[in-house]
């Protein structure tokens, strides 16, 4: 345990190998295989680790590893006077909350690692090189999110996904969606991260620390601030405005559904089943913290659940596959900051593990489809693949089934711990959340039924290659085009006019299964099936972790991350006002050990009323689920005409709300004629200042070239010309004559001795 | 009887003599000539007075300015024989470099 550090690590050499190596000179199996090696290595540090964290006593369950100092210690003056002191180590921590992000990462992400091995295997060797480096680099900066023991090594992960989550999505940077899609993650990341990054200097400003433990033991000190917006409610407002950005909720989830565009284990991996929790993680960790601020809760509440209800009810009428996945990813993360703003921290923890599991699961299944389909997103032109996708299938049906919340599958049990708490603290929240887990049901079994069940509606192809089909294994082996309107054009023209995209084709019968060429769709290879099968037991299997006790369960996973989401004993014990996990329990606002036994005594309480609960959430799925099944298997035609009566619905729907065309009309469009104002002050006045300052000197040396020219210059000819000129009579004296000299002599001296003689 | 002003006259006339030579003459040679003409003029002197007066210094003297006379005469002949082998001419009117 003493090597945690080594966890993140792993990857990150991974990393560089495959970066600096790997480009050049790694073949696509040995850079797959240098990806996955250190994932696996990863992993089993983490296992083993997580082992020995488990061998602790409840209580003590944490680890904190520091391996250097990052900032060494720096006095600083504090703003009550005192000196403090600033210092930054490169520490990390394992806690049960850390413990269980670190597993799910790890985990996940290895079985990524594998399912790319196979879902790359078509791209360019560098590119897969490229792509496995970043994939590396992503589970470093992840893991160092998830152990970091500071705010500061925190943010090194939180941006470094960031930078991740952006060179993956443009991973196929040719095509200007998927750049452009790259950019707009990142730019409304960088917009939450401004406010996370305040509410990181607001920390340090009010406790003069960085680290979690010591932030949540001196908040646990401080009064809760029920009734005014104090310092604590700013900090976790600027921390929450951060998670919004990472875990895209309302008003910055637009990214998401647009970060679709990298490959689909990539939006397994970052997109749904890790980075977009890291906001949620991030909530967690500082759960004491943000239970002192119930008017912040309040709001992530209200958030958390309105982003579930948005995107699920965009997620409805969306045909693109992967696209309903997103928006369904959003709206899953919109509960857990629901759970986590009514105070359910372990519930939304929990939900996030299970949803970490069947999302990675769909998400892969989804990418196993696209495989198969030669790149085809759109489900319109897909249909009947149960027959030819068998495991793929069966997998998915799991993954839909969990994420529905029918048990005794993982969805459920978490699902419905967060309905439950929910309704114990804020009826609206609830309806709201029902309502979404209504469309939950539905939009599931709409992509299920529209891929899986009915007729086969896609493209034909010929069993033995050739023809329209090698057109389009050509665009296959390239890169999988995920614009459905880009996809091979070729399709287009030979099938769609002769048979329209809506009429069922007659199933062809065989096909080559070949790599290669597409000869219709085909089930994956093992390296894909293997990740999709164990994913499926993790989301069979990861509900067991948190039976309620009503079930007879002992909600262990609750009672496990308890601690994490509580100040240390010491100081809870010393203070008792430690403010509930559940603030609006009013029994939990007391001491630690009544507290604990209060939250788990509430369900007790009420247990008809969870039963009763957890029953009409199951009838809520399944009459979702019954819903989808005859608007699109028994009764296709039902859905048309009630798309038609409810065309300005149907449309609003479709364009998402239109968010991206308000969002484009105010904020793109104002900070681009900001930008191209402020353009103008560039070009006229800065740009004016350097110019003004460049004539005036071209001007002064101009001067300065006129006064050297005739000034300088001239007083210096001055002085030959004088002197040539003067001389014009004394060099006639020099005629070169040597009796002419000895003329002038003879008469000197005459004239020397005249003037002697006379003048004596 | 010979009087030291009829040495004196030779002298004077030999002097004249010189220097007419060196004035008017083009020829390098005869005005090298007749700068011997001027030095011996001045010995003619010194000898007269020395013997007038008694005193050997004037004799000496005699015999230092010939001496030197000699050693002019080499110098001066060497610089002659250099020129002319340039010039292929003793006119000293060709000797006029050093003019502006």
């Amino acid at each position: 345990m003493k090597y945690i550090w080594l966890i993140p690590l792993l990857p990150g050499v991974g990393a560089a190998l495959n970066g600096l190596v790997g480009i050049r000179a790694f073949s696509r199996k040995t850079s797959g295989f240098v990806a996955c090696a250190t994932m696996v290595a990863a992993l089993g540090l983490s296992v083993l680790a997580f082992w020995q964290l488990l061998g602790l006593p409840p209580d003590a369950r944490e680890y904190t590893v520091t391996i250097a100092d990052w900032i060494p210690p720096i006095p600083l003056q504090m703003h009550d006077g005192g000196i403090g002191r600033l210092q930054v180590p490169w520490g990390f921590r394992l806690d049960p909350l850390a413990g269980m992000m670190l597993l799910i990462v790890s985990g996940i992400g290895t079985l990524i690692h594998v399912y790319s091995t196979a879902y790359m295997a078509d791209e360019p060797r560098a590119g897969v090189a490229r792509f496995f480096c970043y994939l590396n680099l992503f589970c470093f900066f992840m893991l160092m999110l998830v152990l970091g023991s500071n705010f500061l090594v925190m943010f090194v992960g939180w941006e470094g996904v960031g930078l991740c989550s952006y060179l993956l999505i443009g991973y196929w940077y040719e095509k200007k969606s998927a750049a452009d899609a790259g950019k707009k993650a990142f730019i409304t990341n960088r917009i939450g991260d401004w406010g996370f990054i305040l509410g990181i200097f607001l920390i340090f400003f009010t406790f003069g620390t960085f680290d979690f433990r010591e932030v949540q033991d001196a908040a646990a000190r401080l009064p809760v601030e029920s009734m005014h917006f104090g310092v604590l409610s700013a900090i976790c407002l600027l921390l929450f405005v951060g998670a919004t950005g990472k875990s895209a909720q309302i008003p910055l989830f637009v990214w998401l559904p647009d970060a679709m565009e990298g490959p689909t284990p990539v939006s397994a991996l970052i997109h749904a089943a890790t980075m977009v929790t890291a906001g949620v993680y991030m909530v967690g960790r500082n759960a004491v913290l943000f239970s002192h601020a119930p008017m912040v809760m309040e709001i992530i509440a209200i958030v958390g659940v309105l982003t579930a209800l948005m995107a699920a009810s965009i997620g409805l009428v969306q045909y693109d596959i992967k696209r309903v996945l997103a928006y369904s990813t959003v709206s899953q993360l919109g509960y857990m900051f629901a759970a986590m703003g009514v105070g359910a921290f372990a519930a939304g923890a929990f939900h996030l593990m299970t949803h970490a599991f069947f999302k990675a699961l769909l998400f892969l299944g989804s990418g196993s489809v696209i495989h198969a389909m030669g790149g085809e997103q759109d489900m319109r032109r897909m249909g009947g693949l149960k027959k030819y996708l068998p495991v793929t299938f069966l997998t998915m049906m799991v993954g839909t089934l969990a994420i529905a919340g029918i048990p005794p599958l993982a969805g459920f049990f978490s699902k419905d711990e967060i309905l439950f708490r929910t309704f114990l603290s804020n009826k609206s929240v609830w309806v709201l959340a029902v309502v979404t887990a209504l469309m939950t049901a539905f939009y599931m079994f709409r992509l299920m039924s529209m891929t899986f069940f009915g007729g086969y509606r896609g493209p034909a192809w010929e069993p033995a290659g050739a023809g329209p089909a090698a057109a389009i294994a050509a665009g296959h082996g390239v890169a999988h085009p995920h614009d459905p309107h880009a996809h091979g054009q070729a399709h287009k023209d030979d099938h769609e006019v002769s048979h329209g995209p809506a009429e069922p084709h007659d199933p062809p019968g065989g096909h080559g299964g070949g790599h290669g060429a597409w000869h219709g769709p085909h089930e994956s290879p093992t390296p894909m099936t293997f990740p999709l099968m164990a994913l499926a037991v993790g989301a069979i299997v990861a509900g067991f972790f948190g039976i309620p006790a009503a079930l007879g369960g002992s909600n262990a996973i609750e009672r496990f991350l308890e601690p994490s989401f509580t100040p240390s004993a010491v100081h809870a014990g010393a203070e008792g006002t430690r403010p509930a996990a559940g603030a609006a329990e009013p029994a939990a606002a007391t001491a630690l050990p009544a507290e604990t036994a209060g939250e788990h005594e509430a369900p007790h309480a009420s247990r008809g009323l969870e039963l009763g609960l957890m029953g009409f959430s199951v009838l809520i799925a399944v009459v979702g689920i019954a819903l989808a099944w005859k608007l699109y298997v028994t009764n296709p035609e039902i859905s048309e005409s009630l798309a038609e009566r409810w065309a300005g619905a149907h449309r609003v729907l479709l364009n998402k709300y239109y968010v991206d065309e308000l969002y484009n009309a105010t904020v793109i469009s104002g900070t681009m004629a900001g930008g191209r104002r402020l353009w103008t002050f560039d070009r006229r006045v800065v740009d004016g200042v350097v110019n003004g300052t460049g004539w005036f000197t071209i001007i002064g040396s101009w001067i300065s070239g006129l006064t050297d020219r005739y000034v300088v210059d001239g007083a210096v000819n001055l002085v030959g010309w004088t002197a040539q000129e003067a001389s014009y009579w004394f060099r006639r004296l020099q005629t070169g004559l040597v009796q002419n000299y000895a003329l002038l002599m003879l008469f000197g001296v005459f004239a020397f001795v005249s003037l002697y003689l006379i003048a004596r | 009887m010979i009087t030291p002003a009829h040495y004196m006259i030779l002298s004077a006339a030999l002097f004249i003599i010189g220097v007419i030579g060196v004035m008017v003459r083009r020829n390098i040679i005869i005005i090298f000539m007749s700068i011997e003409l001027i030095l011996n003029a001045v010995n003619i002197n010194l000898v007269a007075f020395s013997s007038q007066l008694q005193h050997v210094i004037g004799q000496v003297f005699a015999v230092f300015v010939i001496a030197v006379a000699a050693a002019e005469a080499a110098v001066g002949l060497g610089i002659i024989l250099a020129f002319y082998r340039n010039k292929e001419t003793v006119n000293i009117d060709e000797m006029n470099l050093l003019r502006w």
